[in-house]
């Protein structure tokens, strides 16, 4: 699907982009270049700025400094050229919860100027695809959150963009609507939709991205695909917990590397990921002795960690805009 | 390049004020009679104002009312104050509305859409105008059946139709306005609720001559007074005189201010 890519145009490419809320510098010279059909992830924790930057690229707001295309058009000089092409679903729900799942829809053929028998089809087609027909002339506001996020998926896809913006689409949704989700998103990756999505789950950007951005208080800290990143990341471990202290100090001097925790009774040891480093480990066992086993795979904090030296912090707690910022700023302000 | 463009060329020939208005007020009115206690509650609003003041006041005040007699005159003084509580009425509601709109997700996915910028504003507009129509026939029809008749010549009742146009798209944009400015729906709801308790410091209800000083010179120079006093000429088959110059120019200027005023909140708002 993206054996064309090399000859085309990137569908995003974003120079040194900035954007400050008075003191607050949301993002501090953003790079990136997103080929047309491939997915991009930006990574990163609450307040990271993620979706300071999706609301740039859709030209919510404008930047402060650098520049920013998107399918060729500068958001800032050409907004309604970037406005007819692409789709956006916000992080938070844009439906309209008055109406019914299918007049939503409706509503979004008509504001694309879809001709009448047209906008219908299309509606009824996304109902059916998206699983909501049982629901379609219910009103929204009765949705399950699952299905709203289904639905404002299906009012973004209406106009059949060719670049969609998704930010934390799977956040606040239960495993099994999660996997729902990324399904239909996989469904597009292979329709060849280019896609920037946001995400404060690496095992979501593992999923579905060609190449991950993680971004840390408005710097994009590293950049990759999802393997390259996971193999700069040393998160990955087996505990092992024991029946007794015996035990695991026993197995404790057996096993290189590993560290022993007394009190909790279990054993670290550092794994790689790979199923025959697991057999080997497992194979070394005493089935008497240990009580459970889980494997740890690297997740965002372990990432953080590794990129960073600091595990994610939510903007509130900053150091930069609590204990660094001086009291007689304030007072002098 | 040239291969995005061509795999992107969207079918939409982009934004198109009438197209995108009207279908913003084909949602307005699809939300109207799907929040049915709202659209009844604001109906129902100028027409509690009616009952009470005719049959809990209108025997004393009407008796009151100078060359007045009872309940029926009384009826006919206040009904133009009624009509001015109904527009009133509907606007309050477009200020929630549009307070709603700004804090859910929504508007923010128009504005990644390419839809006319005026739209959505607009949209809301044309609603309240639909919305206030229906409105004031329902609280003319019921006035007649509890024994309202108007002296009013056919020219008159144009000039009134035309008098409530004009006054709902005034004090709409300024509902609009307030509902914009609004960090929430909730203070969305309540700060335009002054303009409820307006009519009552007006000529609506009893003659100005009749309040204290301080009092009768708010009431004299308060916009509503001269729409309320023309309506009630051309209610009665009376001319307006200057009140009506003065009503249509009060209009214009709350109008035109507050649509200036509600489109630069509009294109400002944008954090969330
Ligand atoms: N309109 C605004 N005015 C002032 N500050 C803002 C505004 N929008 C965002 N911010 C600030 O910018 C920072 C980044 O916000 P942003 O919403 O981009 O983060 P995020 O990565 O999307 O976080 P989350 O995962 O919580 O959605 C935060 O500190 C936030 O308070
Ligand atoms: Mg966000």
């Amino acid at each position: 699907m993206t054996t064309h890519t090399a000859a085309q145009a990137p569908a995003i490419e974003v120079t040194d982009l900035r954007k400050s809320f008075e003191d607050n510098h949301v993002l501090q010279g953003i790079e990136l270049t997103v080929p047309a059909g491939t997915v991009y992830a930006l990574l990163g924790p609450n307040g990271a700025g993620k979706t300071t930057a999706v609301r740039i690229l859709t030209t919510l707001i404008s930047g402060d400094a650098g520049t920013a295309t998107v399918l060729g058009h500068d958001v800032s000089t050409e907004p309604d050229a970037i406005r007819l092409r692409i789709g956006v679903t916000g992080q938070f729900s844009a439906i309209d919860e008055l109406l019914t799942g299918r007049e939503n829809l409706q509503l979004m053929a008509d504001l694309n100027h879809l001709p009448r028998r047209q906008g219908r089809a299309r509606a009824q087609e996304l109902l059916e695809r998206f699983d909501l027909v049982d629901a379609a002339d219910r009103g929204a506001a009765t949705y399950s959150g699952g299905m709203k996020r289904r639905l404002d998926l299906a009012m973004t896809l209406v106009s059949s963009p060719r670049l969609i913006f998704l930010d934390e689409p799977s956040t606040g949704l239960d495993p099994r609507s999660r996997r729902e989700l990324w399904q239909i998103i996989r469904e597009l990756i292979n329709e060849g939709v280019t896609i920037f999505l946001t995400t404060q789950y690496l095992e979501e950007a593992d999923e579905l991205a060609h190449k991950v951005g993680v971004l840390d208080r408005g710097t994009l800290v590293a950049e990759g695909t999802p393997a390259e990143l996971k193999r700069r990341v040393p998160g990955g471990r087996v505990d092992v917990t024991y029946v007794d202290p015996v035990a695991l100090s026993t197995a404790a001097g057996a096993i290189a590397g590993a560290t022993a925790d007394l009190e909790s009774l279990t054993l670290s040891v550092p794994h790689d990921g790979t199923l025959g480093a697991l057999q080997e480990l497992v194979g070394r066992l005493d089935s008497e002795a240990v009580a459970s086993l889980e494997v740890h795979t690297p997740d965002l904090d372990d990432v953080f960690l590794a990129l960073t030296g600091h595990r994610p912090q939510p903007a509130e707690e900053r150091p930069e805009n609590t204990t660094e910022a001086p009291m007689t700023e304030e007072v002098a302000r | 390049m040239s291969a995005v463009t061509a795999t992107t060329a969207p079918v939409n020939s982009g934004p198109n004020a009438v197209l995108d208005s009207w279908t913003m007020l084909r949602r307005n009115l699809l939300q109207m009679v799907r929040y049915k206690s709202l659209t009844l509650m604001l109906i129902a609003q100028p027409l509690i104002f009616l009952l009470l003041f005719v049959y809990v006041f209108g025997g004393t005040m009407g008796a009151g009312l100078p060359g007045g007699d009872g309940r029926s005159d009384y009826m006919a003084f206040i009904m133009p104050a009624i009509v001015v509580m109904t527009v009133v009425s509907v606007s309050l509601s477009t200020a929630y509305t549009i307070a709603l709109d700004m804090e859910k997700g929504i508007v923010d996915r128009f504005r990644t859409m390419a839809i006319a910028k005026s739209a959505v504003l607009t949209g809301r507009v044309l609603g309240a105008i639909v919305f206030t129509v229906l409105a004031f026939v329902v609280v003319i029809a019921v006035a007649v059946v509890l024994g309202y008749r108007s002296d009013g010549t056919v020219l008159g009742w144009l000039g009134v139709i035309g008098l409530v146009l004009l006054m709902t798209l005034a004090l709409t944009w300024a509902t609009v306005a307030l509902g914009l400015s609004a960090p929430n729906a909730e203070t969305a709801s309540n700060t335009p609720m002054p303009l409820m308790f307006l009519p009552f410091l007006s000529s609506g209800f009893v003659p100005t001559d009749s309040m204290p000083a301080g009092l009768r010179w708010f009431a004299e120079y308060q916009p509503f007074t001269p729409m309320i006093d023309t309506l009630r000429a051309w209610m009665s088959g009376a001319g307006a005189g200057s009140d009506a110059w003065l009503a249509i120019g009060w209009c214009g200027l709350i109008g035109i201010g507050c649509f200036l005023w509600a489109r630069s909140l509009y294109t400002k708002v944008r954090a969330h």
